[in-house]
Formats: C-alpha cells, structure tokens, sequence
C-alpha cells in the first residue's frame, strides 16, 4: 500500500498541477490569490529600489541582522524538527525551554560580572555562560518529557499536543512566579580580538603602540564594501558562525554516530527499532537533549545582542522558529536550517524592501508561510515523508 | 540443554485473548518451528518472548531466567533478536546502516566488519546498494536485508516471523539455506515461524502446530511430517 504512494508516477509540474486542481478546485483560488501576492510583492521591491526609496546599503544591513536572527530561529526550529521526527509531536512549550537558557545563563553572568571574572576572561566567562544556558534548558526539556509527555506516550495525538502547549503556560509562570515579570539586562560584555588586523583601540605605551583590535561582541563599525557605506555589528556574524558550527556539529551526531541512526531508526519505527536492541526511552531523552542544547546554546547568543531577558521572552522566537521548521519541511533536519536563516532574512530584509515598517514584521513572516505552503504544502524541503505521515 | 521454556503463556490485545496457555521448549543448539494458521497467534508468541507484547500470566525462562517482565531492548541485550513480520526493514536508512543495525547491541565491535563482509558476500546485491536508501529495495531484495539483519546480530536465539513470505522459489531457498548456515556454522538458535510449513518441518529438530491461540501438535519435524492431521491442515495433503 506504502509503495503505490511512494512513486506516483512524475506527471511534470503541469500535470501535477492539473491533477491537484481537479482533485480540489479551491486549490485554484489559493494559486490565483498567491501568484497575485507574489506579484504585488515584486512590483513593490522594484518601485522601491528604482525610486531610490531604500538603498542597497538599507538591504544589506538588514540581511546582516537576518543572518543571525535566521541562525537563532534555525536553531530553535532543529529541536521542533527533532522532536517531530521522532515523536510526531509538536513541542510548544520548545519557546519556553530557550527561555530558561536565556534567563537562567543570565543569573551566571550577573556574576561573573560581579566578580569581575567577565572583564578578565571574557571568552572564558563567555563559553561558561553558553553552558550555563545549554544545561539549562537541557534540565527544563529533560523533566519536561518525563513529567509531561513521557505518560501520554501511547494517548491520542491531540493530548500530548494541548499538554505542550499547557507545559509552555505552566513554565512561563513559573519564571514569573520566581523571579519576576520584569526584563532584566545581560551585562555588557566585551572580546576584542584580531588585533593583528584591525588596529582599533590603540594606545601607546612607552612609545609603543599596542591595540585590542575589534570588540567582537559590543562593536560596531562604519565600513566601506564594493561602495556601499555599512554599519557592521561583528557579533552578528559570530552568532551566525557559532550556529553554523553548532548545526554541523548536529548533522555529524545524527548522520555519523550510532546514537544518530538509533534516532532515525527511532523516528522511523519504534518497535523494530526495540527488536534491535534500541532503548527507546532513552533515545527520545536524547532527542530532547538535543534539540535543547542547541535552544540554550541559541538563548544565550540571542541575549548578547538583544541583551533583554525575560520570562515571556521565549513566545514569539519559539512561534516563529516553528513556522521556519514547518516552512524547511517539519521532521527534516536541513530544511530546519534553511527554514530557519530563510525566515531570519526575510522578514528583516522585507519591510525596508517593500517599503512598511518593522513592526509588520511578523505579518510578513507568517505571510510567507502561508504562501509557501500554498504552492509547496509539504515546506522546502518536505518529501513524501509528510504525505505518508500525515 | 534447555535454552527457552514457555509455560502457560496468555497473551491480550485489550479483551482479545490471543495466546491461551502456550507452553514450548527450544534446546540450544536447534531449529524449531512455529506453524499455524493465519491469525493463529504466531506472531503475537513472537512479540511477547520480546516484549513487546508483555504477557498477562506465564513464564518465559531464558538461560535459566525469567526474562517475561523485560522491557525489549534488555531481551535483545540477553541475547534474542526478532527478525519481525513483514521484513520491517527501515527504508530511510541506507542499506549498510540497516545491517549496523542489527549489530546494535554487540560488544565484540572487531568481528561486525566481518559478519559485514560475509553479508555482502552472500548477498552480492545489498553490496551493490550499500548506499542506498532501504526504502528504495524489491520487496526480495528487503527480504534478504531483513536477514542480512538478523545475520549481523548474532544472537544467541534468533526468532524469524515468516521469512519467505512473498518471495520467489528461488528466494526462498536461498532463505533456508542462510537459516541452516546460520545454525550449523554460527550455532545459532532458531525458533521459525511459517506458512510454508512443508519446507520448514524439514528443516525442524523439532516443531509445534498452534491453532487460535492453542498449542495443537507437537514433535519432531520429522514426526509432524508424517502426521495426518497436520498433513490436512498445513501440508495440502
Ligand atoms: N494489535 C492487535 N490488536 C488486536 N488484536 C490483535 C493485534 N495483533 C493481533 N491480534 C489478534 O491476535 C490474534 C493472533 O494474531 P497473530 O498476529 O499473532 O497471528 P499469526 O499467527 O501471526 O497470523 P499470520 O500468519 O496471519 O501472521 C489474531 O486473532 C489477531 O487478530
Ligand atoms: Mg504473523
């Protein structure tokens, strides 16, 4: 029965398109209503661009900001994917599990600041404050499957879903309960590095110059490129680097290590996966490990540059950080990532290009989402895979 | 030497009660078969010597233990493997992935490369799609992934569900001939299932008939063989 619907027959995209038609004629308004959008869309970047009303500077810059904006929702959206993968669920209070690493990684640079250990060793207190979050938000997704969606393993689809979303009330609260409603801001840090290549923040001593080089966190520099006049924040492309390693790191466990094909084999079938020798149990644990991992290592980079914390701080990143894994193709790996960046760059680039103003930033992405999954329902990157679940 | 001692096994599926009061011996050492209609509850004695279908009463001794309140994975880890029903091969992992795999659980990581090898060996075409995904197999060619899996476990006890259902004569030999490889060479112990009962009597040291969830015969392969019932019943005779 599988197979008929694994290979349908390749009708080429017109003949596909009929057949979708016909099967469902609505499907002929969504195409119209979309297919117009887009050109609306293209119209406007083009007006906006030939009358001079953003510069290729002002898009630029935004996609600088997307890169790591996008980093941050892709790597939030890897641990909705993984989860999916292997549970078929969506874990809604994943928002609040990034949360905690943001907002518990706080209370350990609060100290190190105090100590004055921040200002001495910053990439140390750095690192340390990254683990902070990660073990954070490892402990809240450890309990949070053992408490909340371990005994509803074998319950309706429905029940662990509105569990999830009751688990992302209760943690909120929770944070609000202990430590109050109100942001609090991460210190300002820091690193300076490169000074070989950049002679900033020199001063001479005794005749000799020496210099720090740039601040690779707090800096903020006016370039030139190719003639264009930017204002560059090198923490963005840290946070974009440090989640492509991250994303890589992510890739070699699940493709290249016997913990990896157990979580596929997992994801795939459960009981021959146990027939084999596979602790299930255990591997959907560190599922959630994983995927929480990357949530607190994200929190915590999310913080140095956007500095305010807060318990509510974890809804919307983690709302759209779903909609980036469903937009990749939801339980696909890569298209997570993709999904992730693509949303990140879009809607920063999108308002100053079709001329709105930011704040309309989360109508255009879940706009894109909806265009996105008129013409291809199964995300980017979705396969059969979502047909045959589904 | 007795390996495995079913008794009075009862099996349910909410009020369905498929297994009522099965007992049953494998010694170390031989094939022993497992035939009966469909719907007989074959599968389901399988499932529950595994775990997976954990039993309301009985006991299932294995080495002298009582292994009926394991959990699945720590009945693999004492050294039974399932090769389940319906090959239930992962399709989206690569070919040579399903066969690591089936090694999930050995220790003697040195000799898997081997067994790989020997794998390939006998199934020159899995070499050939090493690569590829499961899923993109012949349902002949999961067929001989399913007990390239089960060759890559080296258990102790092997249980094989039905293993040449839907495969071509010559298919199917070949699948008996890797089941006697696997127990004269590598002394593994097999319990089999089948439909195929003439072929799997033949190979059986010994065998028994289960019928709606009852054991109904049993003895030597050669016995069964001769039988007039089972004859009737399971031999077209
Ligand atoms: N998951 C299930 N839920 C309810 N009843 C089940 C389930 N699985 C099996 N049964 C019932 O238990 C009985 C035994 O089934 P089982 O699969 O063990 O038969 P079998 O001997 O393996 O048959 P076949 O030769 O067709 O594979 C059947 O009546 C079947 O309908
Ligand atoms: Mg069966």
């Amino acid at each position: 029965m599988a197979s008929a619907a694994q290979n349908p027959p390749s009708k080429g995209l017109i003949g596909g398109l009929m057949e979708r038609f016909r099967n469902d004629p609505v499907q002929i308004v969504l195409y119209l209503c979309g297919g117009i959008v887009f050109a609306v869309m293209l119209l406007a970047i083009v007006s906006n661009l030939l009358s001079g009303q953003v510069t290729l500077e002002d898009i630029v810059q935004s996609m600088i900001f997307g890169l790591a904006q996008g980093s941050i929702y892709a790597l939030i959206a890897l641990g909705y994917t993984l989860v999916y993968g292997v549970l078929l669920m969506i874990n809604f209070a994943h928002g609040e599990v990034f949360m905690a690493g943001a907002y518990i990684a706080f209370f350990a640079i609060y100290a190190m600041e105090q100590s004055g250990f921040l200002a001495q060793q910053p990439l140390l207190a750095l690192l340390i404050t990254i683990g902070v979050g990660m073990i954070a938000s490892i402990s809240i997704a450890v309990l949070l499957e053992r408490i909340a969606y371990r005994p509803l393993r074998n319950a309706p689809r429905l029940v662990p879903l509105i569990t999830a979303i009751g688990a992302s009330i209760v943690i909120r609260e929770l944070f609000i309960r202990l430590f109050g409603a109100r942001p609090r801001t991460y210190p300002e840090v820091s690193l300076f590095a490169f000074p070989q290549f950049f002679r900033l923040e020199c001063s001479v001593v005794d005749g000799v110059e020496t210099c720090l080089g740039i601040d690779l966190i707090r800096g903020a520099y006016d370039i030139t490129l190719l003639g264009m006049e930017l204002r560059v924040r090198p923490v963005y492309f840290i946070v974009f680097i440090l989640a492509l390693i991250l994303m890589a790191m992510l890739w070699f466990v699940v493709q290249r290590t016997k913990v990896g094909r157990a979580m596929r084999a997992v994801a795939e079938d459960k009981k021959t996966a146990a027939l084999m020798g596979v602790n299930v149990d255990r591997v959907i644990v560190i599922t959630f490990v994983l995927g929480a991992a990357l949530a607190g290592a994200a929190a915590v980079l999310f913080a140095l540059y956007n500095q305010r914390v807060m318990p509510e701080m974890g809804f919307t990143p983690g709302i759209k950080a779903f909609t980036a894994a469903v937009l990749g193709g939801i339980g696909n790996v890569p298209g997570a990532m993709a999904g992730g960046l693509l949303l990140g760059i879009i809607e920063s680039v999108a308002p100053s290009m079709l001329g709105l103003p930011t704040q309309l930033e989360g109508v255009i992405s879940f706009g894109v989402l909806v265009l996105i999954l008129i013409f291809r329902p199964t995300g980017i990157f979705g396969e059969v895979l979502a047909k045959k679940r589904a | 030497m007795t390996m495995l001692q079913i008794e009075d096994l009862h099996t349910y599926y909410g009020k369905i009660h498929a297994i009522k009061g099965v007992s049953l011996q494998v010694s170390e050492g031989q094939i022993v078969t497992l035939i009966g209609g469909n719907g007989a509850g074959k599968t389901t004695t399988l499932n529950t010597i595994c775990g997976i279908t954990p039993a309301q009463q009985g006991k299932i001794i294995f080495d002298g233990v009582d292994i009926s309140k394991l959990p699945p994975h720590e009945v693999v880890m004492r050294g039974i493997v399932q090769s389940p029903e319906g090959r239930k091969i992962f399709t989206r992992l690569t070919v040579r992935e399903n066969l690591e795999m089936g090694a999930f659980t050995r220790r003697d990581t040195p000799r898997i490369p081997v067994d790989l090898e020997y794998v390939f060996e006998r199934f020159p075409r899995l070499k050939e799609r090493a690569k590829q995904l499961g899923g993109t197999l012949s349902g002949g060619e999961q067929q001989m992934l399913a007990m390239g899996r089960a060759l890559m476990a080296r258990p102790r006890l092997l249980l094989l569900d039905e293993p040449s259902m839907g495969l071509a004569p010559l298919m199917v030999q070949e699948i008996f001939s890797v089941i006697d490889y696997l127990n004269k060479n590598n002394h593994t112990t097999i319990l089999l299932v089948e439909q195929n009962a003439s072929m799997a009597l033949a190979i059986a040291d010994q065998a028994y008939v289960l019928q709606s969830g009852y054991i109904t015969h049993s003895g030597t392969g050669a016995a069964l063989q001769q039988d007039p019932t089972v004859i009737a019943a399971y031999l077209g005779g």
